[in-house]
């Protein structure tokens, strides 16, 4: 499966999908204008992945920051993320960062995927 | 010329520490950011204030570059809009002033006193409500952005709709961000 690879910039977040050494992982910033067409190449590969998924997925998030236009498409890709077996959330958030574990927090009560809590 | 020196006495006065006026784009509002994310790291705002400024000023600046009303006056248009940041020693205010067409001001005012009669745990439930069960419009939600702003400031979101002309009024928008809470 080919690998997802976008490069972060000072509104877009950096994204790294590869199955095959067992990467996931979105982090960095975003506030892209268009967070839908951002977001979409990622909704197409989380269910290309979803057919041939491997055993077990541990999906990081690792955001500094993003805007409420892209908090719906974080739950877009956690609901794509859903339906897939084996499947767990990392949530990465600075340790002094209060908003981004509540964010985290609120997104693991809106699916149905177990979240781990980590800060950096 | 000396209105130079009146809007620097106003600026003063008002302690702004940061004006544009202008076409608002993601480009403008990235440029906006960066200089005011200089600002605060410059002064050694603590990074909770910090990134609560940062966040309130981007819903600000791209509730503008998305919802703010073309203005037509004959054949000129344009989307001219002012955002403003002051800085006072309990506090950041981020204000924004945009056109509005008159028959929308109804809708946003609805929205705007909806958030500010809810309580933090009523804010949250809104904010989960419209993320769960809503989609992007093509311009991309601008309820949302209010309830992030009042929630992040945690402070109510004040505005007023001075009048323009027969059609427009001039969407003054102003949220507070407590300083120093570390």
């Amino acid at each position: 499966m080919e690998i997802l690879n976008l490069e972060g910039a000072e509104d877009t977040p950096k994204i790294i999908l590869d199955k095959k050494n067992g990467i996931f992982e979105i982090s960095g910033r975003s506030l892209p204008e268009d967070s839908a067409e951002f977001y979409r190449p990622v909704l197409e590969w989380i269910g290309n992945y979803g057919g041939d998924p491997n055993p077990s997925t541990e999906f990081v998030f690792k955001l500094e920051y993003f805007n409420t236009a892209s908090s719906k498409l974080i739950l877009d890709v956690l609901s794509a993320l859903e339906d897939i077996k084996g499947m767990k959330i990392m949530w990465y958030y600075h340790e002094d960062d209060e908003d981004m574990e509540e964010a985290g927090q609120e997104f693991s009560e809106l699916v149905e995927i177990p979240f781990e809590f980590k800060t950096y | 010329m000396n209105f130079i020196y009146e809007l620097h006495r106003t600026m003063m006065s008002e302690k702004l520490i940061l004006v544009y006026q202008g076409d608002f784009t993601q480009e403008t509002t990235k440029s906006i950011l960066a200089m005011a994310e200089r600002n605060l790291d410059s002064s050694g705002e603590g990074s909770s204030t910090k990134r609560k400024v940062f966040n309130v000023m981007v819903e600000a600046l791209q509730n503008i570059v998305k919802h703010s009303d073309e203005l037509v006056d004959g054949e000129t248009r344009s989307h001219a809009a002012i955002f403003l940041i002051g800085k006072q020693a309990n506090r950041y205010s981020i204000m924004s002033g945009n056109p509005i067409r008159k028959e929308n001001i109804a809708n946003l005012q609805k929205k705007l006193e909806h958030i500010n009669n809810l309580d933090k745990d009523g804010l949250k439930d809104l904010y989960k409500e419209i993320i769960k069960n809503t989609t992007i419009s093509e311009k991309g939600g601008a309820s949302l952005g209010f309830v992030d702003m009042a929630r992040k400031s945690g402070e109510k979101l004040e505005f007023s709709f001075p009048e323009m002309n027969a059609e427009y009024c001039f969407f003054c928008l102003k949220v507070n961000v407590p300083r120093g809470e570390e």
